[in-house]
């Protein structure tokens, strides 16, 4: 299998050019805008035989996506931020018709303020649309998880759209040594694309997506859920099957180093990588701390997460979204739900907001902060962990009196 | 495959939910009639969101989607690239979405469309207010007109659909009215064998909405044309042709006069609106010719 | 629903699918909707088809070669009163739904 130097937006290309899309409908936007352009080029040359749409919006290029991939073909797109904000009503008609399309989004935070850097508020708000979402953490997880989102969400029992999450700038363009598999391997793990469910097809017509009763439409939301439940066998069948014809291991969550641990630390996207190498240097001290990295976000993975954190008597959650005004943010809320029977103080922190990178020092100091918990030598931990000293004067303004 | 519990003449139920007397009805049937069983439509929410269906059960025999108010043309578009890229140039695909959901909130789309000049047949029905919502108005509302969200006549004059079209350059567009149907179907006909987007900006009156005895919804829609409140026209490749210029406009007071919608007017106002529909209707004749 | 080729169609199996989608082509009672009907006077009738061209719901049959030459499905027949309204040669009149003729 070739290797080759590529970064995040150059992988998820990569994998929706072995995938064999039909159709592309993306818009651009930083830091998305060279998955655009690469899939552009592809086409021109004839490396990849598509149908191009330079779509004037997000919301068009969602719509044209979705009705495309009705009309029998795989269909490819790609967004962050404020263009995912903009597809949103879009996302559920996606998801409601039950449309198997899969999407690499650039995680970048939402405006206001402006930011053009990484963190997880767009997807985080996309959250209970129907969608399934895996965060990556480096660019081979991009690569592996875009062809693994294909094979489960076309198949016949999930039949779900997927976003394939990766980190603005930390993944999108940062370029590493990617293992790229062969065409002749992806085409025997992702079969040609045929549609299972609904269709648009002249000799075989049906209208679809038209008014639903409240005598139907639960028993509609009911059937993404059932689909959602299904989800956890598909991506295990798949995660094996691809393990033994890639060479790669993938999962659902991932303890790292947490089955001793006495401290673990929950956290999504690139980084785990950083906490990663933090247990490593905290475990040469001899403190006994674990990362939980969780993989497949949507559908949530409560059976695997208690798994991990059954026992467990502190666990810090990452937050890389601000979840205002609610308790806690999106991953915390869910993490505490799952193991809400179990003893365990769980303590949540936000971070790494609006492109602010999350570095070995701060994941340190949060795991300093649980083992001093875990010791009972500390009560209040530092929710807002890299927020500034003076935040609440961060402007100044001279005004006219 | 449809499981067919009815029978009908022609692609359409004829029990549709339509009110009595709707031109839409009118327009749905001769377009499908015209272009056939191997064609995809788009239908936004909306008065013709009735003919896709409630439930289990749908009015048209025809594939078709029902996307969002705005995106008509780009799901359309959708439909067509992946029609494309099959190798499939033969099935029409029909967007078939009313005033508010194309000169309002789906101008956007398809604007797009037209650009990209995307193989889609583009058919906008015009009744001149959001009629499935409640009657409120939208661009393409008429000077003057009652509608819930203009309730002392609107205020301004109504956006030109076939203009914009026109300036996007497209290969075919035209305005229709349901009173001349033989006029209607040869242009979907030319909409259909057109290389490229086509839009039909059809007028139909609307019982309901601008408040006349149904049995009239073919009378005003003549008396639309023959008083200048609608042109008939087609733009070709670049070269106008104005389908019927009446060789006097009759006065405006005979459209209206049915119209409850028109019904507050003030004797004042009436006189501003001829002037206003004169004035308009000599302006565009005179921008049409010359336009190639 | 997966594809049946054509020639299995009346072996057509019936296939669970999910999702919001219509696959019954049906009609509603439109014809309970009206409060009067058109009558037609057969005998001033000329048979020209603008009845017919101008229903909204395509419900008007003109038989040239038969006394009653417009045939109304009543079914449908929501009393719009365009026919009425436009027919040339004025021999159609709007009746009471209930009336006795």
């Amino acid at each position: 299998m070739p290797f080759k130097m590529l970064d995040g937006n150059a992988a998820a290309v990569e994998a929706m050019k072995l995938a064999k899309v039909q159709v592309v409908s993306a818009y651009p936007i930083t830091p998305q805008s060279s998955i655009a352009e690469k899939l552009s080029e592809l086409v021109a040359s004839g490396e990849l035989k598509a149908e191009y749409i330079r779509v004037e919006s997000e919301h068009t290029a969602m719509s044209a996506a979705t009705t495309a991939q009705l009309a029998g073909v795989r269909a490819a797109t790609a967004t962050a931020s404020q263009g995912l904000a903009l597809m949103h009503e879009v996302l559920g008609m996606t998801a409601g018709n039950r449309v198997p399309i899969v999407m690499p989004v650039v995680n970048r935070g939402l405006a206001a303020p402006w930011t053009l850097w990484c963190e997880h508020g767009d997807a985080m708000s996309e959250r209970d649309m129907g969608w399934m979402q895996f965060y990556c953490q480096n660019v081979q997880e991009v690569l592996d998880l875009t062809l693994m989102a294909y094979r489960v969400a076309e198949d016949e029992n999930v039949l779900t759209p997927a976003m394939v999450c990766l980190d603005g700038f930390f993944l999108s363009h940062s370029m590493q040594k990617i293992d790229v598999p062969d065409q002749e391997l992806v085409d025997a793990f992702i079969p040609p694309y045929k549609p299972k469910n609904l269709y648009l097809d002249t000799k075989d017509p049906m209208f679809i997506c038209d008014l639903t009763g409240p005598n139907e439409y639960t028993e509609m939301r009911y059937q993404q859920k059932i689909a959602m439940d299904n989800a956890f066998d598909v991506i295990e069948k798949a995660q094996k099957e691809f393990s033994e014809r890639f060479g790669r291991e993938l999962d659902i969550v991932e303890g790292y180093r947490t089955d001793d641990a006495e401290v673990v630390l929950v956290a999504l996207g690139s980084m785990c990588g950083t906490a990663k190498y933090v247990v490593n240097k905290l475990r040469e001290q001899g403190k006994k701390v674990g990362l939980l990295k969780i993989t497949v976000f949507r559908p949530f993975p409560v059976k695997q997460i208690r798994e991990v954190l059954k026992g467990k008597k502190v666990v810090g959650v990452y937050d890389r979204s601000a979840g205002l005004g609610g308790q806690g943010g999106p991953v915390w809320c869910e993490v505490s739900a799952s193991i809400k029977d179990l003893e365990c103080d769980i303590r949540h922190y936000v971070g790494g907001l609006g492109g602010r990178d999350v570095t070995a020092e701060h994941i340190e100091q949060i795991f300093n902060e649980l083992m001093e918990i875990y010791a009972g030598e500390r009560k209040y931990h530092t929710q807002w962990i890299d927020v500034k000293e003076n935040a609440m004067e961060i402007r100044q303004v001279i005004k006219n009196v | 495959m449809y499981d067919i519990k009815h029978e009908s003449k022609g692609l359409v139920s004829h029990g549709v939910s339509a009110c009595a007397g709707c031109g839409l009805e009118l327009i749905m049937r001769n377009v499908l009639d015209v272009l056939g069983e191997d064609t995809i439509i788009i239908i936004p929410p909306g008065c013709s969101a009735l003919f896709s269906g409630f439930g289990n059960e749908t009015a048209l025999k025809i594939p078709g989607f029902q996307g969002n108010l705005e995106n008509t043309a780009a799901c359309a578009a959708g439909v067509r690239a992946a029609l494309n890229a099959k190798g499939n140039k033969d099935t029409t695909v029909l967007a078939f979405a009313g005033d508010g959901a194309t000169v309002d909130i789906g101008i956007q789309a398809l604007s797009g469309v037209l650009e990209r000049r995307d193989k889609v047949l583009y058919v906008c029905y015009d009744n001149e207010a959001y009629m499935n919502t409640g009657i409120q108005g939208s661009s393409s509302t008429p000077y003057f007109a009652s509608t819930t969200t203009t309730p002392a006549g609107k205020p301004t004059g109504r956006k030109d659909l076939v203009q914009i079209a026109i300036a996007h350059d497209i290969p075919y567009a035209a305005t229709a009215s349901i009173h001349n149907l033989s006029d209607l179907r040869k242009k979907v006909k030319k909409a259909k064998d057109t290389d490229g987007p086509s839009l039909l900006h059809i007028h139909t009156p609307c019982p309901t909405g601008w408040r006349y005895d149904p049995g009239k919804s073919i009378e005003l829609a003549k008396a639309a044309v023959q008083t200048g409140c609608w042109i008939l026209y087609e733009y070709e490749n670049g070269k106008t042709t104005i389908n019927y210029k009446p060789a006097e406009l009759k006065p405006v007071e005979q459209y209206i006069q049915p119209q409850g919608r028109y019904k507050g007017l003030t004797g004042e106002q009436r006189q501003e609106l001829q002037e206003h529909v004169t004035k308009t209707y000599e302006k565009y004749i005179k921008k049409l010719e010359n336009i190639g | 629903m997966q594809k049946q080729p054509e020639a299995h169609m009346n072996k057509s199996k019936k296939f669970r699918v999910y999702g919001p989608v219509a696959t019954v082509f049906s009609s509603s009672n439109t014809g309970s909707w009206r409060l009067e009907r058109p009558k037609v006077n057969f005998k001033a009738c000329i048979k020209c088809g603008t009845c017919a061209k101008y229903c909204p719901a395509n419900i008007i049959e003109i038989k040239k070669d038969q006394q009653e030459c417009v045939v109304i499905d009543f079914d449908y027949c929501k009393g719009c009163g365009i026919c009425v309204n436009e027919c040339p040669a004025k021999c159609m009149t709007m009746i009471p739904e209930r009336s006795e003729d």
